[in-house]
């Protein structure tokens, strides 16, 4: 039997190898168990000369000499990979970690006081705590045939340019594996490369990768085998079982891309729980990161923390605690100090944490390390009565609970004077969280109020990770979207039933919600995403018009009794709630008011109806060219945009002014292609963001530094953002290039005399490399609307001729607009 | 985030919400009406005003014609600035443009009532046919800009330049391994056809699309579609070769279209300020 160590540390990324460095400080008997043979292997995995962020900048690092006695522990700044990994190494070393390489722990037993972990080499170890800082990577999926271990084999490719003038078979057609087979595939590195995909598309994949692909194939770049699986792996090359029997090809190296598999499985077998079901839920976690089941602590990335600065210091808490039996006071003491700061009273930080906590229903159900970073994650505000809290029209996805005080909803755009209370515990702001969209009424203070403001993002964690306040968020939403879209003059009690038999739905993007002849006769209000609504007109399908979030639909055939006179169907993935119409019609039957309102906008959308049927017989086919136009557009993503720039190719010159504006506008890089993209009937959808309602960009940015602003855009903070291209790789639309800032340029006045610099627009790659700063990191770079320069836009300003226009599609895709001619 | 009042939320819906119109038609023609009226002005004055002893550049109402031509002229030159100098405000280029279409047209009537009709082998008259062949060369940019940009677009067919010389790439390296089997004679036409220049022709070839000395076509006018298999393959290729060079050498043209004017336009403007700055010297001076 081998020794009871005090502690086993599991992994030795930031958080680990941290652990581990401070246990080996403090002397406490311990193991790091490393699965492969070398440090860190998600920061080993980074590209070469990769430059890696220390974020968030205002947070202290506790293991580098910040804490009395065991001080000089391990370190980490800002650097290149090449440079944080040897520090760590020399660190490690230095300290005298005890570290075990290769050594894959598969499985864990025992208890608190004596647990026991197996390696997949067969060696086992005990411990009597475990501290587990595994990350969320998981391990690759392997190949499943003879020779999956072959060490030709591997799940990763650094850098394409690494291989040359061999012959490689990339396994998976997702986007990794495409990105990789076409990295590889580059002319002048000579290679052969081959991409396998079991099926005939590319289902995984993301439109513009699986075009690139096939080009790649149809150029005789690449070959592309469907129907085609991996039969057996040898020296120097691969049998594959192809529709016509098995096929020998040259091989020499092995790029399986076929997914990970979650750690999840693993740690729930040990008895660790985790907060629900969701796929992006965490294990539950006491405030001194120990899980539910006794003895075994997670910290790290598997804990909720991509950041490395979180990581090591949790590593450094955990055994703090473990050799003390206290943890120090928090690392995010002095954050939560400047998040409270603005509240009255000069209260403690534990003071305020528990107002809220005690006071905000949605805060209910979680720990006080949930509560602690939820709350970094916010803005904490206190109001004067009559302050404006948010206004109408305003943008913002974030989300308001009073922790003290309450507030005024100006229900009426025209009197301000009538307003609907909410009190305190309760929320406001879910339906711009919800639909993505501006602020339906304005909001100010009815008192003395405290509240605090959830990001999306920290909201979304929150719904994810707490079910009493997913549950409350669900339930209020639907209620006052009912409220609010019905105007002024009902209740939530006249409307109670109706939102108890409300459904929400979700619904894939062309999934059709309500066919034209069909006879059902449920009421639906689009929660988030967009709706096109058609009608077969003669024997074709004529687009009618586009339905934004927040608006209902359906409420003819529950009115007036007949059939469904149109199709609507999603244009992006969206939610709707479903509302029974016999419940509905009870509704409208006690308030006449309702009655009205319903009548008014069904009229409204009968004249529209109207008006494009009597289109049908137009000479010029305006209404062909208007359903196509329109059908393109949502295509292109314009259907989930709320300001999109498109460019009337009857105007377009070519004179790339916008790109050279847009350059000139930001530091000297365009922020949009405008040849790239697509077109028709001459209205061009060039590569430049469309701003999305839930913008895809921003699910998965480890810093949080995509925002939307004030005016709607999107825009990444360069202060903070740390360079991964998480963002760029989640963007459907191939909107965001990572680049270093460029150096600035010789102004306009030295160019045109002296011809000194590159001139006016973006400057070559070769200037802006022999000019600028090697060091420099390259980041996450896109349009962000101009946002704070007066005047708005420069591309729209600086088109000569009138073709660049920015548009939201709720005022563009009508059929004035989409017909209108430039010209004559 | 306390709220602010004052986004630019009313900017950007106005931004949102109007029409969409080209630089002629911008705000309902409204520097064309401009234009008209200062023609209008200008020509009654000219013909009302009783000027001593005939009309003359010399005159009050010549010296007040040629401050305003002056002025007009310093200004619209100033458009090449405006496009270059991203600067913030509420410009907008299209507007600029326009006004320099419309108010450049009308400087033909203010010039030339400037002038009093006297013509003459002088420094005032080089200015003015300067400004003539300024304002000529803008009417056919105007022209150019109204009419060519849909069959740019057209040709185009969403691929950008570079992917068009890509897809010219990928076509060489299929057509340099199908030639492999030629004869001697033939593979030296498609060499000769590989070899040469995407973007030979020089100013002519670009602007009138013609190419007559083109190796690809050479190449496809003798080698045989019914030949040998090895022919026909590098028949079909070379016939893709030409299309792409075509969609090619369409845009080359309808871009140089598009810009071939500037050639004449700008360094006139240049002349023109230099022979203003002449011409006004020399009036004061011999004053």
């Amino acid at each position: 039997m081998s020794d009871l160590y005090e502690v086993a540390i599991i992994g030795s990324g930031p958080a680990g190898m941290s652990a581990a460095g401070q246990a080996a400080k403090r002397g406490l008997s311990h193991v790091l168990l490393e699965k492969t043979d070398h440090l860190s292997d998600t920061i080993y995995k980074y590209q070469k000369g990769k430059h890696v962020m220390a974020t968030p900048s205002n947070l202290q690092l506790r293991a580098g000499g910040y804490e009395e006695g065991a001080g000089g522990g391990m370190e980490f700044d800002e650097g290149k990979r090449e440079f944080i990994l040897d520090t760590w190494d020399r660190q490690v070393a230095e300290m005298g970690v005890n570290v075990e390489y290769n050594a894959e722990v598969v499985e864990v037993s025992g208890e608190k006081g004596d647990f026991t972990l197996k390696t997949k080499a067969g060696a086992t170890f005990r411990a009597k705590t475990i501290i587990l800082g595994i990350g969320t990577q998981g391990n690759p999926n392997k190949l499943r045939c003879p020779g999956a271990d072959h060490p030709m084999i591997t799940s990763q490719l650094d850098d394409p340019a690494d291989f040359h003038d061999t012959h490689i078979t990339v396994v998976g057609t997702g986007d990794a594996g495409i990105e990789n087979a076409l990295g590889l595939s580059e002319e002048a590195l000579g290679n052969t490369v081959t991409i396998l995909n079991r099926g005939t598309d590319f289902a995984k994949a993301k439109q513009r990768n699986a075009d690139l692909l096939q080009a790649a194939h149809d150029d005789g770049k690449l070959q592309i085998r469907f129907k085609t699986s991996p039969a057996e792996v040898r020296d120097g090359e691969m049998v594959l079982e192809t529709e016509t029997g098995q096929e020998t090809i040259p091989c020499n190296t092995i790029i399986a891309r076929i997914g990970s598999q979650p750690p999840r499985k693993f740690i729930e077998a040990m008895g660790v729980e985790f907060t629900s079901e969701d796929r992006s839920a965490f294990p539950i976690l006491s405030p001194v990161f120990e899980s539910t089941k006794p003895g075994i602590f997670v910290i790290g990335a598997l804990a909720g923390y991509p950041l490395i600065k979180h990581c090591m210091n949790q590593g450094y808490d955990v055994v703090e605690y473990l050799a003390t039996g206290e943890s120090p006071k928090p690392a995010d003491e002095p954050l939560l100090e400047e998040v409270f700061a603005g509240l009255p009273g000069n209260k403690p930080v534990d003071h305020w944490l528990e107002v809220y906590q005690k006071n905000v229903d949605i805060f209910k159900g979680l720990s006080t390390l949930q509560m602690r970073e939820l709350m970094l994650d916010s803005t904490c505000t206190a109001f004067a009565p009559g302050e404006v809290i948010f206004r109408r029209n305003e943008q913002g996805s974030s989300l308001f609970a009073i922790a003290q005080g309450s507030v005024a909803v100006e229900v009426d755009p025209n009197d301000p004077s009538i307003t609907v209370p909410i009190g305190q515990g309760s929320i406001f702001g879910e339906v711009g969280l919800i639909s993505g969209r501006r602020r339906g009424s304005t909001i100010r203070a009815a008192e003395e109020t405290v509240v605090v403001e959830l990001s999306r993002k920290a909201a979304l964690k929150l719904i994810g990770s707490s079910p009493e306040a997913n549950e409350t968020v669900k339930r209020i939403s639907i209620e006052r979207q009912i409220l609010q879209m019905f105007g002024s003059g009902l209740t939530p009690d006249d409307i109670a039933p109706l939102v108890a038999s409300a459904q929400t739905e979700e619904v894939r993007a062309g999934q059709v919600v309500i066919q034209e002849g069909d006879d059902d006769k449920d009421l639906f209000i689009l929660r988030f995403g967009s709706m096109l609504v058609e009608k077969a007109i003669g024997d074709r399908q004529i687009f009618l018009s586009y339905l934004p979030a927040g608006t209902f639909f359906g409420e003819m055939a529950v009115i007036d009794g007949s059939k469904r006179t149109a199709t609507v169907k999603a244009s992006v993935k969206s939610e709707v709630i479903r509302l029974p119409g016999d419940g509905f019609l009870e509704l409208l039957d006690k308030k006449p008011q309702l009655r009205e309102r319903a009548l008014e906008v069904m009229a409204d959308r009968r004249r529209t109806t109207d008006f494009i049927e009597s289109q049908k017989d137009s000479v010029d086919n305006a209404l062909e060219l208007y359903t196509e136009t329109a059908k393109f557009l949502s295509e292109q993503g314009i259907g989930e945009a709320t300001d999109a720039l498109l460019i009337d190719e009857k105007l377009c010159i070519g004179c790339d002014n916008c790109e050279r504006a847009c350059a000139d506008a930001h530091e000297g890089l365009s922020r949009l292609d405008r040849e790239a993209g697509k077109s028709f009937a001459h209205l061009h959808v060039p590569t430049s963001c469309r701003h999305c309602e839930h913008p895809h960009c921003m699910a998965d940015c480890p810093p949080n530094a995509i925002q939307r602003g004030p005016d709607g855009e999107v825009s990444i903070n360069a202060e903070t953002c740390i360079g991964c291209g998480n963002c760029k790789s989640n963007c459907p639309y191939g909107v965001i290039r990572m680049d270093p800032v460029p150096p600035k340029k010789p102004s306009l006045l030295s160019w045109l005399f002296f011809g000194s610099g590159p001139g006016p627009g973006e400057a070559s790659y070769s200037w802006r490399k022999s000019h600028g700063d090697p060091d420099l990191a390259k980041k996450a770079i896109k349009c962000d609307m101009c946002a704070g320069i007066d005047g708005g836009p420069a591309c729209v300003r600086a088109c000569p001729t009138g073709a660049a226009i920015r548009v939201a599609p709720d005022k563009f895709l009508t059929f004035a607009k989409i017909t209108e001619d430039v010209e004559d | 985030m306390a709220s602010v009042a004052g986004n630019r939320f009313k900017q950007d819906e106005r931004r949102r919400n109007a029409d969409h119109v080209s630089f002629l038609k911008h705000r309902r023609f409204r520097w064309l009406w401009i234009a008209l009226m200062l023609c209008i002005v200008t020509g009654l004055g000219y013909a009302m005003i009783d000027q001593e002893p005939r009309p003359n550049g010399g005159s009050w109402y010549g010296y007040t014609l040629g401050t305003i031509g002056l002025l007009l002229i310093v200004w619209l030159s100033l458009l090449g600035v405006r496009k270059r100098k991203i600067t913030t405000g509420q410009w907008s280029l299209k507007a600029w443009t326009s006004a320099h279409v419309y108010l450049g047209l009308a400087l033909i009537v203010v010039g030339t009532l400037h002038t009093g009709f006297q013509i003459g082998w002088n420094v005032h008259t080089l200015a003015y046919f300067l400004m003539l062949l300024v304002i000529i060369s803008g009417i056919y940019g105007v022209i150019a800009y109204a009419t060519l940009p849909s069959t740019l677009s057209s040709n185009r067919k969403e691929m950008t330049r570079a992917e068009m010389l890509d897809a010219l790439t990928a076509l060489d390296r299929q057509l340099e391994s199908a030639a492999q089997p030629l004869g001697r004679e033939q593979t030296d036409l498609v060499i000769a056809a590989l070899e040469q220049d995407v973007f030979y022709g020089g100013a002519w070839g670009r602007l009138t699309g013609t190419y007559p000395g083109c190796k690809t076509n050479r190449a496809l006018a003798r080698i045989s579609e019914s030949g040998s298999e090895a022919e026909e393959r590098v028949h079909a290729l070379l016939v893709k070769r030409a299309d792409q060079l075509g969609q090619i050498r369409r845009h080359l043209r309808i871009r140089a279209l598009l810009e071939v004017w500037l050639f004449i336009h700008i360094p006139a403007t240049i002349a023109l300020l230099a022979a203003l700055l002449a011409h006004v010297v020399s009036v004061f001076y011999y004053w």
